[in-house]
């Protein structure tokens, strides 16, 4: 048992906590929403720089072949420093999607152009009525030519705007929720028949409705088996709730610690408002939320590496109901402490509720992770 | 970053966790995991079994009989211990005066008290809180007043003293100034139970038990060689102990092994021809507890993690475990009585007709336990000690 971090690991984290406290203020952050695209290119290419966009895949590619522990770190900066740029999407989701799924060419194309900086990728998976069923899918494949012609439509793409490529998961065969008969492809956002909606979410990302109109893709543009997606969907997605996870928690560890100074700075009656008892207590338990929070992160983030499935989507699940518990517990008095302030778009403390409200049902709420968790009982325990 | 013990830490591990299946009497499991009232006797008994073994205090300097575990391994002793389900080892003695000799006493103290509370020869308790002195300790008003022979009278009453029924000694704060700064008047004496002027009187507790004591204290004469550190210096002790006290972890072996029952009774229990286990309702409130000790266990790991490496002792961050364990341990109690449903209203049987005692013990535990988020500082103190040590508000 130890909880060391390496060399490389602490001076990942420390360079991009520095980047990020010279570059990513919260009025730089402020125009980068605010601008047409809502991402900044320039941070992008800043953050290929550092090799963040590389940190967990195979160094043949480019990358430095890290654990799901490297990137929690990243997580964790880019947390706390409410990054808006599409990180997770990119290297959580649709870059472990290709890195897991993807055939040697598919990886050789990809992956070096995605760690650079110069490819950028979204999934394209929730449909409506699916909630946080993965394996809901009524979005159509049919074998036409030599390739596929994909018809359906996508809800709450994140970040699908800023995606050179797609990945849709459409169905090449059974009913809307059958487990067998997904499959992934690859298609170009410009693809004749892709439709895209983009609009602003709540936590000031981008996110966009996909249409899908008879829509022809290439025989490579499979990705994975035919038929077979299900299981590397679920890998991908509990691979990024646990990064997720670790993102709540740099998000928690700012709010908390903007709350603690809020309350040693604010006077009221004439002394600082904590001292009041009322507060100090409420305080305490958001930093027992925090450590609660972070210890199931850990052992989200050590298990998607390691263990089976099923310990993996147990391990995974209590970390959601954790987090999501503390996203919730933390964010609300966070801003309940700062008072009316906590209230304005000025203070960076909305902007965190805002992105910790979110995190908290992205990927299953407390609730699903909960029915998820009991339905797991008695496997991987 | 790595979770799992090393291979030296699960050698230990399996070590303890074989000793202990050996080597704990079942009758004694069978009362701690059916939650029956331990008697003294019992209590002394596997005290005894681990003095032999040399096992008792793990803690303690080695030459006055402690392992030399290390902190890691100290935490796995105990949290096997609380999976086992072996009586508790009263920590007055072992974990509270010994440490205080250790730290303060002098050489004729420690060699007259070490050994036999080693030995369990001597049952000790804790005389602190009086009935106007809880959580403000300091307002204590148990009066020593030194006399000319080397003796001094004590006069007072203490409270809430656990199992002074049994004790052979009790050490205490009495108050040896009643002028100037109230810390600076309390002194530390370890007085004889048998000594005439002390009676003790049982407070029964809302479930039946009789475990907590008021004593009292009429012009009792203890020698002044009784005396811990010097006279006035007794708030320095008890601040020593009150970090030493907080040292105990989360209690999650434990727990862990309640929640197993606690699932076991729960697939027994069938609501609409369905095992409870299977009602989302039920399930949901389970599965946040389970999760908050997988949590707590990992917390625990890190501060420990964090102790090794930064060579300091507990730092506030102690007082987190000790609140998330005890609520834990609370809700664990909370639903077992929940999940026996109509039948929790059991308690006592009053004939001779077969009864289901561990239904029975269900509600009274849940009322016993609520004195864990109260005792050894309440959580609410608890969570002072944070706010002042660790976010400095």
């Amino acid at each position: 048992m130890n909880f060391d971090l390496s060399e490389e690991q602490q001076l990942l984290a420390d360079s991009l906590k520095r980047y990020l406290a010279n570059e990513y203020s919260i009025d730089t952050r402020a125009k980068i929403v605010n601008s047409p695209t809502g991402w900044s290119e320039t941070v992008w290419a800043a953050f290929a720089e550092m090799g963040l966009l590389g940190v967990p895949f195979a160094e043949e590619h480019g990358g430095f072949g890290g654990t799901a522990v490297d990137v929690m770190l990243v997580m964790e900066a880019l947390g706390e420093g409410l990054v808006v740029e599409p990180y997770w999407v990119n290297v959580g989701l649709g870059g472990r999607l290709i890195a897991r799924g993807g055939s040697v060419a598919q990886q050789k194309r990809i992956l070096p152009e995605l760690i650079q900086g110069k490819h950028r990728l979204a999934f394209a998976h929730t449909e409506s009525g699916a909630r946080y069923d993965l394996g809901h899918v009524g979005t159509r494949a049919k074998r036409s030519g030599g390739g596929f012609t994909l018809n359906g439509e996508k809800r709450a793409v994140l970040h699908g705007g800023s995606a050179d490529t797609l990945i849709v998961s459409a169905r090449t065969s059974g009913g809307d929720t059958d487990a067998a008969g997904i499959s992934l492809f690859l298609v170009d956002r410009g693809a004749k028949g892709v439709t895209l909606k983009e609009y602003r979410t709540i936590d000031e990302l981008r996110a966009a409705d996909v249409w899908l109109t008879d829509v022809v893709v290439p025989a490579d543009a499979l990705l994975g088996q035919e038929g077979r997606a299900l299981p590397l969907i679920e890998d991908a997605a509990d691979y990024a709730t646990a990064l997720l996870c670790a993102e709540a928690v740099g998000a928690i560890r700012y709010a908390n610690e903007a709350t603690l100074e809020y309350l040693k700075t604010r006077r009221q009656f004439g002394v600082p408002i904590g001292s009041f008892q009322a507060l100090q207590h409420r305080m305490v338990d958001m930093v027992i939320s925090y450590e609660q929070a972070r210890s199931m992160a850990c052992l989200a983030c050590v298990k998607v590496d390691s263990a089976s499935p099923a310990e993996r989507t147990r391990a995974v699940s209590a970390a959601k109901i954790k987090v999501a518990d503390a996203c919730r517990h933390v964010s609300q008095e966070a801003v309940q402490l700062h008072g009316g302030m906590g209230m304005t778009e000025e203070l960076k403390i909305s902007h965190t509720f805002r992105r910790l409200t979110m995190i908290g049902q992205l990927f299953g709420d407390a609730e699903h992770h909960l029915e998820r968790f009991a339905a797991s009982d008695g496997e991987g325990g | 970053m790595d979770l799992n013990y090393s291979p030296d830490e699960l050698a230990f591990r399996d070590e303890v966790r074989g000793w202990l299946q050996s080597n704990l009497p079942d009758e004694l499991r069978a009362k701690v995991e059916g939650y029956q009232e331990l008697s003294k006797a019992d209590l002394l008994r596997w005290h005894k079994i681990l003095a032999k073994k040399g096992w008792v205090a793990p803690d303690w300097p080695k030459e006055w009989g402690g392992t030399d575990w290390n902190l890691v391994q100290r935490y796995i002793w105990e949290e096997e211990c609380g999976f086992a389900a072996t009586p508790p080892l009263i920590p007055f003695g072992l974990r509270m005066c010994a440490p205080v000799l250790l730290q303060f006493g002098t050489d004729a103290q420690k060699k007259k008290f070490l050994p036999r509370i080693f030995q369990g020869e001597d049952f000790w308790c804790q005389g602190y809180s009086e009935p106007g002195s809880g959580s403000d300790l300091a307002s204590l008003k148990t009066r020593a007043v030194r006399q000319g022979d080397g003796h001094y009278i004590v006069t007072g009453q203490k409270i809430w003293t656990t199992l002074a029924q049994h004790a052979d000694w009790i050490f205490c704060l009495v108050r040896t100034d009643g002028t100037g700064k109230r810390q600076d008047g309390i002194s530390f004496l370890l007085i004889d139970m048998k000594t005439p002027g002390i009676s003790v009187r049982p407070i029964v507790l809302m479930d039946g038990s009789k475990e907590v004591n008021e004593v009292f204290f009429d012009e009792v004469k203890v020698p002044a060689e009784n005396l811990v550190h010097e006279e006035g210096k007794g708030w320095t002790v008890a601040k020593y102990l009150l970090g030493y006290e907080r040292m105990g972890t989360g209690r999650i072996g434990a727990s862990k092994r309640e929640l197993t029952k606690l699932k076991e009774l729960a697939g027994e229990q069938m609501k609409d021809g369905r095992p409870l286990m299977e009602d989302p309702r039920f399930r949901d409130r389970l599965t946040r507890v389970e999760v908050e000790l997988m949590a707590l266990e990992i917390t625990n790991l890190r501060f420990l993690d964090q102790m090794r490496r930064s060579g300091k002792p507990p730092g506030a961050d102690v007082s987190m475990l000790k609140i998330k364990g005890t609520e834990i341990q609370q809700a664990i109690t909370e639903l077992m009585m929940q999940a026996a449903g109509p039948l929790a209203q059991a308690f006592r049987p009053v004939d001779a007709m077969d009864f289901d005692h561990f239904t029975a013990r269900l509600a009274p535990r849940y009322c016993n336990l609520r004195k864990a988020t109260i005792y050894a500082g309440s959580n609410e103190i608890q969570r002072n000690i944070i706010a002042k040590a660790t976010l400095g508000l």
